[in-house]
């Protein structure tokens, strides 16, 4: 490899140390990157997909507890953390515009910032989780959700029972999804380190675009839950 | 992408993202109202609006040169809506639950 040389290339192949030699150029390289980490998010949308049908079932088999539990959550919260979240989505695609023009400094800002947003949103959502801890709205033996308005339903109280299985599909569904910004994070770390190290220009770029396909689809996970458990009968 | 015009995708980011914001005000404001059975439907109605937008134009869907990134998200949402879909409509019309 230490000279022009190389038997079995042509000269002009020499010169795109980027493009790997089974693909016919750069873009059917991006585009079967691409299509390969929208296989995966298909197999996530499945994965998030079950626990979507669960929660439809009991939601509907037990609406007024669902209610009365899903008022107790912190509504600020979530729709701040739903801002972060949109907030964090911007500063990615910034980094993938970036990188494609190679704007080292945009780059390395957007995806700090896009880390900086996501430690904000899990941070949110500790607090969130502290507050049902010291509620002891946490499934489990010191359980206690007594006393509960039903919401529209005045002197009616929300079952214990029905409320916990709530809880117990919010801190599922949260935490996954809570654990899926964790790994977004480490790969944004990841991105970050090799940006630093200039190893993205605008001919290799496909980390960085694959990894903001996984932000993205945290985002619409979280676009998702944010009505169906923080928002399912806030009227007064 | 990276061989189009240097403006035109920013406009395009900015504006989905202020859409984006607008969407979670909007969904904010609606669980407050009183809308008898329609607070679910226009919550999610807003939730797929916004998912859409992150889609297409955040992760390019809408740009897609290949078209069996297309494919892939349609049958990913085909095969979510027969999961969601059958399960609902047996649940939904039980006499007994």
């Amino acid at each position: 490899m230490s000279d022009s040389t190389v038997v079995g290339l042509h000269p002009q192949e020499q010169h795109r140390p980027e493009l790997l030699h089974h693909f016919a150029d750069e873009q059917q390289q991006r585009d079967a990157s691409s299509l390969g980490m929208w296989v995966f998010l298909a197999t996530e949308v499945m994965f998030f997909g079950g626990l979507f049908c669960a929660y439809l079932i009991y939601r509907h088999w037990y609406f007024g507890d669902f209610a009365a539990a899903s008022k107790s959550i912190n509504m600020a919260l979530g729709a701040t953390n739903t801002a972060v979240l949109i907030c964090s989505s911007l500063t990615v695609v910034l980094a993938v515009w970036a990188a494609q023009t190679a704007r080292r400094t945009l780059l390395i800002v957007s995806l700090a910032a896009t880390m900086l947003l996501g430690l904000t949103f899990l941070g949110i959502k500790g607090i969130e989780y502290k507050d049902k801890f010291d509620e002891r709205h946490v499934p489990g033996a010191f359980f206690s959700f007594e006393k509960e308005p039903i919401p529209g339903h005045p002197g009616q109280y929300a079952n214990p029972g029905h409320a916990q299985i709530f809880f117990a599909l919010y801190f599922v569904m949260t935490g996954l999804h809570a654990l899926h910004m964790i790994i977004g994070l480490g790969i944004f770390l990841w991105l970050l380190l090799a940006a630093w190290k200039g190893r993205f220009t605008p001919e290799y770029n496909t980390p960085i675009e694959i990894g903001g396909l996984y932000w993205h689809f945290v985002d619409i996970v979280w676009i998702y839950l944010f009505p169906l458990l923080y928002l399912i009968d806030r009227h007064p | 992408m990276a061989e189009h015009s240097s403006s035109s995708p920013l406009k395009t980011y900015f504006a989905v993202f202020f859409a984006l914001l607008v969407g979670t005000g909007l969904t904010v404001f609606a669980a407050t109202l009183d809308l008898g059975p329609f607070n679910a439907p226009v919550a999610l109605t807003i939730a797929t609006i916004k998912a859409t937008l992150v889609a297409l134009f955040f992760m390019h869907v809408w740009h897609a040169s290949e078209k069996l990134t297309k494919l892939v998200v349609i049958a990913a949402l085909f095969f979510l809506f027969l999961l969601l879909g059958l399960t609902m409509s047996d649940y939904a019309t039980r006499p007994w639950s």
